[in-house]
Parts: structure tokens; sequence; C-alpha cells
């Protein structure tokens, strides 16, 4: 069959050039891609996560991405352009990267859109894609299996330090001692990266437990507001209007799940494709196996807390799933799907009914599995308080706060309530 | 002892109340115009002279929240105050509504207490009351008493400002009365209320309305009862409503710890501005900067006559916009001698009339009139009313206009009052048009509205920003986030000339990089040509050049353009003598207009009937051309209008022994009708259709909406629902897809997400469905083994064999063969005789959906009356060669748009109109894509973006001048 080519030509990566080339990564999840940037380094690739947020990110974002498009796509490129035009990078020598994953909803399509925006001003740098899906393979990375463990170890350490970061910093005795230990967990992951021993996982999870265990904490109660949505907004502070800063000056500990929790969603998500429609048996059988191997970690990750006790374990994705069960068909698999409901359902199971459901205006996904499954989860549990708070370059941080804030009242109003009602028992 | 006072900060009102701790001794509630602080402290010395002491105090209300940060000021969350006061004084009550200035909120008290506010994209507020009544150029009270006499309530959308506007203007622009106007905004509000924050909550029992609206307006009072069907013990409007979220706040303050009121009032007073907002560079350096400005400008103006002298003949041009109404006559040799520019106040064809009798008084006689064009809105009105010669397409009038001014123009670019209009000129033809969607307006009569409420005329308000030195920085959305924008900025102590400069430059951001979505100043061009009354404002022009870093020009009558340019045409086309109207016969000019429901066909349209004195009548508000007494346009070349019955017809309608079945005709149905009819036929169930699609329909259906920004179609959905459980069937069948067919043209064949799971949101959102009476399994067609399993399962209480699942599968496959063959059976026919007829086709493409006649609110028929026939998009895609696009190419609907873009490519007398639903972010990525292919291949690319606004007048003028250019880049 004839094919009509429509496509431009852009210029491709391939890995001879990290070399020469400085590869800038947006700031999508600070927490591990502190972690990430340095592990990449060590494998040679020059790479700078980009810490600019002023407001011409967004407006060059504004300027560079149709405006229809969602709000993580317009904040990846403008941080993209204004770094760019920053003139700290020499365009000739400079790669941009960023995720795909290749799922049904928009978020598979950054890669062109970011071809798109800076082909007129910097055609020469190219794109490089990072995904498991094997797409777009002339300009993906080149990842050899070592490196990927390194990776995924990486998500592991990154999950566990801001784990125990959201459970200490709120209760800090001495201003500062939470990021002091942060400071030094951060080194000696990296020397264990460097040194070899990364995948002693057991052994720098309890080191990493340790270390934040050992901050005086005052003991005094704080509500607990757990953040779920979209995965860009969910973690980004340029996103969210860095709402983990927020909720701490609110007095609130802010509970944000564990990004492993969105990998074996991507995981479980094929499993289930061989399961719900008999498609990829073969490579669901793989899936199963890492399925399996990844849940095992987990489970001795969850030992490791409660042998400390100082702090609540991360979920184990299993009682998520089945938490979610009770709410929306695992067969939502689009964007962050089914998972945002379970991470819901889980966090009021586990003591943590205040949720803000963070998603881009308009997010399509987020239609369903956000705002589609409040009630549902109003009707099974009593004292769920969830906001749903939509984030876009306009949408002002009044408004958004305000709806926080109306939130935080009502939980504040449920926390006496319940006081009350265990006195009267 | 100390008393407690409670201070409601809202976006346009101060409230306070003073309690001794039982009762309620003093409340207040006066407007603040943007001086928070200014008012706040008068109010507190009022308060102080009355009551000296000690305070408890605590501040509530959107603009409080900054308020109690800068001042160390106890806080409560307006809900949360609200609920305090009804805990104590309406305990009884079920549901609390309270409408703000620009807040919306419900809280549920018993059977679960639940707290909502309005989503950022949600308008229905008192805000959004006040801007309806600026533009209906009444008070809110006056507002309030049209409503109480109305007879009828038309549609109008209510989810934000823009768009109900864009319902009211051509309301307005018919004639329909003010009353009947107003009580349609009423009601529009109580709809917001109930689908945008009660989603799926019934709001019944004991309803208490809070919130300065609903306190003084009646009409808002009667719509909410009527729609909620409560008594008048049911709903309750305490007395002290405005203040009761300060009453709240008071009750709130007992736990705060008492204070002198002097020291209150210094905390306030001390209270600083905010450095948070983010500011531009100031629009002039200094008054000498400004008068270079305006002197460069002055170059451009036209030459006068004198109307008292000028003997001869003239041309007279009529731009009947949608708020403005301009007229011009000009001599042959294009002097002005007359002209004249005002607000329409909703009586297009009032003004247009008594303006003609004032110019033909000053004419004395002298003057004659040689031709007349009227374009604009108004058009047709105008130009049956006065017998114009001709009426012309606006972007062509505006043409013309800016080529006298520069005959090498290759960019006009002219915002007016409601509308931005963007043309590129190619080879002194317009090659694209760009006008704004109904959510990027924010144009001239926002900056009008905003200028009122600061209580100030346009001029002098526009002034003011001309010197600002910070110009605040606003975003370039539309206008409800704007409102918020400034209201906010305000709130950290932005004055208002800041406001002014950064709102002018929003607007111009919001052309350049929205409508336009340039990406950077050089893809405009180089020899622009700005107008429209927006750019008599020199603020917003100088934020224009300051953008693009262009001079441009600006005619001296940038706000005359319209009319200038309709002059003109008059004047290069007149042959034989004028039939326009006469002193004599204006004299003798009446008109009585009146509102019927056209029965021309199924669409049942609010027509509106206009008999002129002569007897003569104008129709205006039907979507074909069968209410205005014309024949109808034929269906015959039309293949949305075949499709229509093609598609009902895969339902035999039989009775079936194994029950009946309910199918909702919306979403994936619209491509899936004749497997699931096929299917449900051959294992013997009755098949029922939902109801067809309708507003009504939707309305039936929108307190089980979940979220307010999700599509039309999806928002429909629920109508569909609640029609198919009334129709009493056994059960709803729609099955969840993440896959598509697969046509093997894409890199994969997903579903959107919205189509792909809306089932889900369906069965969690409505209470009355359940797992008995819904179905909805989880398919991937592809895979037929798979698919017969889960069907048999689904079905087993039937107790069906896999054999017999399986052959009813494969006859609802057979009817979607037969049905596609069909349809492109037709797409041939109408194609061939198209082009033996010499007819421009258009290949309106969308998705299966757009099918629907609410969701595509008849452009087909729009279409076919403009002398073109019609095709979809399903029925030809296979004529294109698959082809490779710059994104991922990986939804099955959105291939198809590709490939028909392409198959457009190949026909001279084929072109493209893309259908996009408002929301609809896939289509973000597609429209892009889709253009490129059409402009890579020379052809004209055209989108409509639609929703639930029943707006046809953009679209007709798009259209039309999509036909003009087509016509002149054929000529050539």
């Amino acid at each position: 069959m004839e094919e009509r080519d429509y496509r431009e030509s852009f210029p491709k990566w391939d890995d001879s050039m990290k070399k020469t080339h400085k590869i800038l990564v947006p700031d999508m999840l600070p927490w591990h891609f502190a972690i990430l940037e340095q592990v990449f380094r060590l494998e040679g690739y020059d790479v700078e996560v980009l810490k600019n947020d002023s407001r011409r990110v967004v407006d060059e974002g504004l300027k560079h991405v149709h405006n229809d498009t969602c709000y993580p796509c317009l904040c990846v490129v403008g941080q993209f352009i204004d770094a760019l035009k920053s003139g700290k990078y020499d365009p000739g020598k400079t790669a941009l990267m960023m995720t795909q994953t290749g799922g049904g909803c928009r978020a598979s399509n950054y890669m062109s859109l970011i071809r798109k925006a800076i082909k007129r001003e910097f055609p020469q740098v190219p794109v490089i894609s990072i995904n498991f899906s094997g797409l777009e393979k002339d300009s993906s990375l080149q990842i050899k299996p070592k490196f990927f463990l390194k990776m995924a170890f990486s998500v592991l350490y990154g999950d566990t330090v801001m784990w125990c970061y959201n459970q200490t910093k709120p209760y800090e005795e001495e201003e500062g001692a939470t990021d002091i230990a942060r400071g030094k967990a951060m080194e000696f992951i990296m020397d264990s990266f460097k040194r070899g021993g990364y995948s002693h996982y057991k052994k720098l999870n309890k080191r990493i437990i340790e270390t934040f265990a050992a901050v005086k904490r005052k003991d005094i109660k704080k509500i607990k507001v757990g953040i779920v949505g979209e995965i860009y907004v969910k973690y980004s502070g340029l996103g969210n209007n860095n709402l983990e800063r927020f909720l701490l000056s609110e007095g609130c500990e802010p509970v944000v799940p564990a990004l492993l929790d969105f990998a074996l969603y991507c995981i479980v998500n094929n499993i289930n494709d061989a399961k719900f429609y008999g498609i990829g048996k073969k490579r669901a059988f793989i899936y199963k196996i890492v399925y399996k191997l990844v849940h095992h970690m987990q489970n001795n990750i969850i030992k490791l807390f409660k042998k400390n006790g100082a702090f609540l374990p991360v979920h184990d994705f299993e009682h998520l799933r089945r938490c979610g069960d009770k709410v929306l068909n695992q067969g939502v698999k689009m964007g962050e799907g089914w998972l945002i409901p379970a991470e819901i359902a889980a966090f009021a199971e586990t003591g943590v009914p205040n949720i803000v459901c963070a998603q881009p205006f308009g997010c399509l996904p987020n239609h369903i599995a956000g705002k589609g499954v409040i009630r549902t989860l109003k009707n099974l549990y009593a004292d769920e308080n969830i906001v749903a708070v939509d984030y876009d370059p306009s949408a002002t941080k009044v408004n958004q706060e305000n709806r926080i804030k109306l939130m935080l009242a009502t939980a504040r109003e449920n926390n006496g309530q319940t006081e009350k009602n265990v006195k009267a028992s | 002892m100390a008393k407690y006072l409670g201070i409601d900060v809202g976006s346009t009102t101060v409230k306070a109340a003073v309690t001794d701790g039982e009762n309620l001794i003093y409340s207040s509630y006066v407007r603040h115009y943007s001086r928070v602080k200014e008012t706040v402290l008068s109010e507190l010395e009022n308060i102080k002279s009355r009551f000296p002491g000690e305070y408890s105090v605590a501040v509530t209300g959107s603009a409080g929240l900054g308020l109690s940060q800068r001042s160390g000021l106890a806080f409560v969350q307006e809900v949360q105050a609200a609920f305090i006061a009804i805990r104590k004084y309406y305990p009884s009550a079920d549901v609390a509504v309270e409408l703000g200035g620009e807040d919306a909120k419900i809280i549920f008290i018993t059977g679960g207490t639940e707290q909502r506010m309005n989503g950022s994209c949600a308008g229905g507020t008192g805000a959004f009351i006040d801007q309806m009544a600026t533009l209906l150029n009444i008070s809110v009270e006056e507002m309030d008493e049209y409503a109480l006499r109305a007879e009828k309530v038309y549609p109008i959308a209510s989810r934000c400002g823009v768009f109900a506007k864009s319902d009211i203007q051509p309301l307005l622009n018919q004639g329909a009365s003010k009353a009947d106007i107003s009580a349609s905004i009423f009601r529009a509000v109580v709809d917001q209320t109930v689908s945008g924050l009660a989603q799926g909550r019934k709001i019944g029992g004991q309803v208490l309305f809070l919130g300065g609206p609903l306190y003084f307006l009646k009409a808002l009072r009667k719509a909410f009862k009527e729609t909620l069907s409560l008594t008048d013990e049911q709903a309750v409007f305490p007395d002290n409503a405005p203040c009761f979220m300060a009453i709240g706040a008071a009750l709130y303050a007992r736990n705060v710890r008492a204070e002198n009121i002097d020291s209150v009032i210094e905390k306030i007073s001390k209270a600083k501005g905010n450095d948070e907002i983010i500011t531009g560079k100031p629009l002039f350096k200094d008054k000498a900067e400004y008068s270079g400005f305006v002197k460069r400008h002055r170059a451009t103006d036209l030459n006068y006559a004198d109307i008292a002298t000028y003997t001869g003949d003239c041309y007279i041009g009529i731009d009947s916009g949608s708020t403005t109404t301009k007229l011009i006559a000009i001599t042959p040799d294009c002097r002005i001698i007359w002209a004249h520019y005002q607000s329409n106040n909703g009586q297009p064809l009032d003004i247009v009339v008594k303006k003609l009798k004032e110019f033909f008084a000053l004419s004395g006689g002298r003057i004659k009139v040689a031709g007349c064009a009227v374009t604009g809105y108004g058009e047709d009105l105008i130009k049956s009313a006065v017998k114009a010669d001709f009426g012309i397409v606006e972007t062509v009038a505006h043409f013309k206009a800016a080529l006298h001014f520069n005959p090498k123009v290759d960019f006009i670019i002219d915002i007016g009052g409601q509308d931005i209009k963007c043309f590129k000129i190619k080879n002194g033809a317009i090659d694209s048009i760009m006008l704004n969607e109904a959510c990027s307006s924010g144009c001239g009569s926002f900056i009008q509205t905003f200028a009122r409420a600061m209580g100030m005329e346009i001029n002098k308000f526009a002034e003011k920003g001309l010197y600002a030195k910070h110009p605040v920085e606003l975003g370039s959305r539309c206008t409800v986030f704007m409102n918020s924008a400034v209201k906010q900025a305000q709130k950290e102590g932005a004055g208002i000339d800041d406001i002014s400069a950064g709102l002018s430059s929003s607007i111009v951001k919001n052309a350049i990089y929205k409508v336009i979505r340039a990406s950077s100043a050089d893809d405009l061009g180089e020899n622009i040509v700005v107008q429209g009354g927006t750019f008599l404002n020199d603020a917003v022009l100088r934020a224009f050049e300051l953008e693009t870093g262009k001079n441009v020009i600006r005619p001296g009558i940038a706000g005359l353009m319209g009319a200038f340019g309709a002059a003109l045409y008059a004047k290069e086309n007149m042959r034989g003598k004028s039939g326009m109207s006469g002193a004599e016969e204006l004299e003798n000019f009446t008109y009585k207009s009146q509102t019927a429901v056209c029965r021309g066909c199924t669409s049942n349209c609010n027509v509106n009937i206009i008999r002129f004195g002569d007897g003569s009548k104008y129709i205006s508000g039907n979507k074909c051309e069968r209410g205005a007494g014309l024949p109808p346009a034929s269906g015959k070349l039309d293949i949305y209008a075949y499709k229509q019955t093609r598609l009902t017809e895969c339902v035999t309608g039989v009775r079936g022994k194994n029950g009946r079945v309910g199918l909702p005709l919306q979403l994936v149905m619209y491509e899936q009708l004749p497997i699931w009819a096929g299917f449900f036929e051959s294992l013997g169930f009755e098949v029922v259709l939902s109801e067809k699609s309708s507003r009504n329909l939707y309305f039936k259906g929108q307190h089980t909406v979940a979220s307010d920004t999700v599509c039309y179609p999806a928002k429909l959905i629920h109508g569909h629902i609640e029609s198919l459980l009334d129709a009493g069937v056994d059960f709803i069948f729609m099955p969840c897809e993440s896959y598509n067919l697969d046509e093997h043209t894409s890199v994969n064949h997903y579903n959107c997400p919205v189509v792909a799971y809306y089932p889900e949101l369906l069965k969690a959102n409505n209470g009355r469905l359940n797992s008995q009476n819904f179905l909805m399994p989880y398919l991937d067609l592809n895979r037929r083994a798979n698919t017969v399993k889960k069907l048999h399962a689904l079905l087993k209480k039937y107790r069906f064999t896999k054999r017999s699942i399986a052959r009813a599968l494969d006859e609802g496959f057979d009817r979607l063969k037969k049905y596609r063959d069909d349809v492109r059976g037709k797409a041939d026919e109408i194609l061939f005789e198209a082009e033996a007829a010499g007819k421009q086709v258009i290949v309106l493409a969308g998705r299966p959906y757009h099918l629907d006649n609410e969701i595509n609110h008849g452009i087909n028929k729009l279409l076919t009356s403009l002398g073109l026939a019609v095709i979809s998009e399903d029925s030809i895609f296979e004529k294109g060669e698959p082809v490779k696009v710059n994104v991922l190419n990986q939804w099955t609907y959105h291939a198809r748009l590709y490939r028909a873009a392409d198959f457009v490519c190949s026909r001279k007398n084929v072109n493209l109109v893309q259908l996009v639903s408002f929301g609809c972010g896939i289509d973000a990525i597609t429209t892009d894509e889709v253009r490129a292919i059409l402009e890579r291949n020379g052809k004209l690319y055209t989108q409509i973006k639609i929703d639930e606004i029943n707006n046809l007048g953009v679209v007709r003028i798009r259209l039309r001048s999509m036909l003009a250019a087509i016509e002149e880049s054929a000529e050539k």
C-alpha cells in the first residue's frame, strides 16, 4: 500500500551524541529526577534537570503549544524553550529528553508536540524519547538492561526519600533538620551508584528510613492530605503551584503516593490486556514475572518500614488494586486511569480521607477516573473529602487555594467530630 | 464583654456582621469597587463609632484570604462560615445554595454533609448576571423586573459569560423581548447551579438560599423555586442572606482572642500589597513618546466632505455588528460625508432606521443615495428592512476596506466588541480566516464591561492605562479567567491604571496567540492593518505594536471599517438605480416582532418573525431556509441527512421474546449501532433506541453530569440514558472499548478516553443505574473469539449457546458492513452529481457522533442551503491514501480525518470543514495536522468549534467567507 508521507524531518538522536550533547530534562518528578540526574551522568549522559519556573515558562508554552493542549505539555515545552532561549546552552550541542508511554491519552503525543514547538527557533535540537513500548525507535535512548535496573532502583529510593520526608517535615522540631537528613540520604544513595552496591535495596532503604527517623519530631497531630491525579501535576511543583509547600504552610502533612505505583500500574495494564482481551499473551507472561518480582521487593520495603516503626509504610500495591476494584474497573487504563480511584480508596482505608485530586484543565481520562468517581467514593467512605483542582495557565492561585482551603475546613471539622465521637464512646 | 465581628470580603462586596454572642446587633453590605482595603477600613470606622471596644474578629470570603494573610487576622473559609451560621439559625435545612459575585456554592447538610464550590470555569454567578445586564444595557434591578413579565424562556448556555453572550446576542439582534431574555438568563444561572454543582445529587427538602443575588433578585428566586419544584415552605430566603457568611464568620470568631477595634484597624491599614503579581513593561515611557505615536497614526485618517454643503451621489455602508451598529456615507471619491457608530442596545433595526432618517434630514435633498450595502450579524434583517442593494460577508467588507488603506496589505486583524477576526492575504485574495472560538473571546466588550464595573467610561478607563508604570500580567485565556485574574490583581493591590494596561495587552495576546496562534510576531505578515472599535483604544493599539514589534496601520475610521468596506463594495458593484428606502419610506417604516416555533421539520426551531409595515416579513432563528418561507434545502446531496435515516434503519424494531434492550444513540453507538442492533435482534431482543437528541433531553440528564468541562456529546448521553430508563427497557447496553476497530492505517487504534470509558462515569453518577439494568462489558471487537466469550458470560442468564452469540455477532458485523457500503455508495453518488452540476463539495469531517443534529446544530443543512453538497469523513476516507503524520497517529477516528484530508487534496471541487467539539483535547492535536495536510496542498482549512451553544450566525459568516475565498481562488 502506498503511503503519503506528511512528516517533516527532524534531527534524530543516536547514542554517540552523548559525548557532545547536553541533555535537558523537564522538572517533572522532582524527588526522583534528583537521583536519576546523577545516575544518567554516571552513565556518561550530560543530563540537566531544568529548574526554571518563572512566568516566562508558561508564556513560552502558551506561545508554542496549541492552547487546548493539556497544561503539562505546555509547562514542559515552556521550560524547554525558556531554557534554550536563556543563552546558557549551545543549541548545536543540546538535546531534549521526555518520557513517552504510548497509552491512549494525549500525553503520548508530547514528543511530536515538543518537536513542533522548537522547530522554528531550534531546528537543530534533537528530542529524545524514553519509552518502554518500542516507540520512536530512531530517536530514543538506548537503554541496556543494567542501565534500566539502575533507573528502576532510583525510583525505589526516590519513593522512600519522598515518603519519609513528607512524614518528617511537618513535625520536625528543629527547622531544616529534615532537609539536612534528605541531603545525607542523597549523598549515600549516590555513593552506592558510584561505588556499586546500588542494588542492595534493602540495606539502602533501611538506611534512608533510619536517617529520617533520627530527626526529632514533635508529637502533634496534623491533617493528612493525599495528593492524587495526573502524574505531572501530581508531582511537579511547576505544574501544581507548589502544592506540597502550600499544604505544609497550612499545617498539613502532604501524602504523595509512590511513583512505583504508577510503574506497577503500567505493568498491570499490559497483563490486563491479555486477561481482558487476549492481547499480547507472551508479553504478558514476562510482565507477570516482572510484576511479581517488583511487588516482592515492595513487600520487603514495607517490612523495613514496619520494623523501624517510625513511619507508615508505603501502600502494598496488591491492596491498592483491591481497593481500586471497589470503585472502578481496571479496564480504564488511559492516562492514570484506575490508579487514581485506587489510590484514593487506599488512602481512605489507611486514615487519609482528605484528598486533592489534581488534574490539568480538561484532562480527558480524568473526567472519568477523577471527577467521575467522586460520587462512588463518597458512597463507599463516609468521611471522604475530595477536592478536584484544575491546573491551567490562567487558573489563579487564589481560586485553587480557596477550594483547597474549603476541603481543609471540612477536614478539620470531620477531625473534630471524630474526636468527639471517640470521647463519647 | 467582647463582641464578635465577622467580615466577609467577596469579589464585589464587603459584608460585616457584629454579634454580642447571641444577637446580631449590626450588619452591612457595600460594594467595594475593587477598593477592598479602603472599604473594609471605612466599615470598621463605622462600627467603631457605634460600638467601640473589644472584638474577636474573623475574616472570610474569596478576597478575604489575602487580606487575612497580610493583616494577621483569623480566616475562615466562606462555605465553612456559612455552615456554622446555618447550624445555628436553620438547623432543619437540608441544602443551602449560595450565589456570590464570582462563586457559586452548594452545601448539602443532611444525608452526608458535602460542601461544593464551582470549578474555575463556571459562570452562572453574580458577576455573570452583572455582565448580562450590561449587555442588555439595563440595570440588574430592571432585569429582575423584566424577567418577572417574561412569556417564554430561550435556551442559553450558562457555563460561562462568553458562551451566554453568543447565545443572547442573536436573540437581541432578532428582536426577542428583553423580558424573555432576562428570564432566560436567570434560568441559565439555575441550570448552571444544578448541573455544575449538584452533579447528581438532588437538591430537595428544605433549601436555604443565600448570597446577594438570591436576596435581591425575585426572578432568580422564582426560577430556582420552579426548576427545583420547591414549595414556599421548602424554599427559605433568609432576611439576612447577603450577610450570612459574615454572620458565620462572627460565630467562628468565638474561637479568636479579642482585641481592641483600633488594633484591628491598624492591622488592616498596615497590610501591604502582595509582591506576587507579575507586571510587564509600561506602554509608553512618557508623554512625548505617546504624542509621536498619535501623530503617526493620524496620518492615515480619511478626508471629509461637509454634509451641509455636499451635493451629488453617495454610497451608504451599514455594518450591523453584534454589539454596535456602524453606518457610513461616502462620496464617489471616498470622502466621508457622514458616519455613525453606536452601541446597538439590543435594537439594531431601530437605530439604523433612526440614523438613516437623520441622514436624509441632514442631506437636505442634495445628496442622492447611489447604492447601499449591508454587512455584519444583522445583515439579513437590515437588508430586508431598508431594502439595501447588497448584503455582503463581513470578511469581504473588511478586506475591501483594508485594501483602500494599504494595497499591499497581507494581514488584517479586526477586534470588535464581540469577536476577533483575522485574515491573511495572499496574492490579493483572502487566504485564511481565523475567527475567535467561543472560549477565547476576551474582546472589546470585555474591557467595556470591566470599565463599567469600575464605574468608568471606556475611554477614561483606557486612557488610564497609557502611562501605567507596571501593567499587570493577566494571561491570555477566555474572559472568565481574565476576570478572576483581574480580581486577584486587585486584591493584591494593583491600581486601575495597571489593570487597564494589563487588560489591553491581554486582549492583544489573546488575539495573537489564541486566535491566530502565531508562534512569533513574524508569522503575521509585513503589512498589517488593524481595525475594529477596540483598536480605537490607543492602549490596545500600542500593546499590539509592542507585542508584534511592528508599526501597523490603524485607519482613523478603525471602528467603521466594515461599513466603509460595504460602501466601497456598493460603489464598485452598483449597476443601475439603488433600491434603498428613501426618506419618505423610512418615515412610514414600522415593524412588529413576534416569536413562534417553526413546524417545518422535526428540529422545532424557535423563530422570530418580524413583520414590516408594508406587509413583507423577515424570519430568523431557523436553522434551514424552510422557516424563512423558502423551499427546504434539498437533502439529496447531503450525506448527513442520508446517514441519519440509514443509521436508524439498522434497527428493525421487531418485538423479541427475550425482552427489550436499550441502546443510547450517542458516542460510540453512532458508529456501532448496526453491530449491536443486529446482535440483539438476532438474539431475540427488541431493540429500543434512546430519544432523539435535543436540548430538553440534555436538561433531563444534566443533573448526573459529573465533569462540567467534558464535551457536549458526552454530556448529552446522560439524557439518553434517562430516556431509556423511562422507556422501561430490561437493560441498557453500552460497551467500554479501549480499542476501536483496527482499520490498519494507524500506529494504534484507540478510542479517545471519553468514548472508551464513559459508561463507567454514567454508572457511577446515575443512581438509577445498577449492574442489572446497565451492561457495560469491556470489549475489543477486533478479537472475535474473546468478544464472543465475554458476551456469552454477560448474557448468561438468558442461556444462549456460544454459537448463537457468535452468529448474532456476525449478523451485527454484516449490518455494519451493509451500512458502510451504503454510506460509501451514497458518497460516490453525491460526488458524481455535484461534479455534474458544477457544485462545490464539502467534507464535513468530525467524529461519527457529529451526525447528531443537536451536536452539529444543523450545519449540514446550512451548507446545502448555501448551495453545497455535503459528505462526511467516514464515507470517503478510504479513497485517501494512508498517511504518515507528524504526531502519533493512534486513534481510529482521527486517522480517518487525516486520510479524508488527503482525499480532499486530490479533488478540485472538494473542500474540508472540520467540526470540533469544545473540550475535545485530542482535537488540539489533530486540527493542526489536518490543517498542515490541506495547506501543503494549497487547500483552505476551516474549523468550526461546536458545543451546546446554538448560534449559527458565526458559523454562517465563517462558511460564507470560506466560500468567497474558494470562489476567488477558482477565478484565478
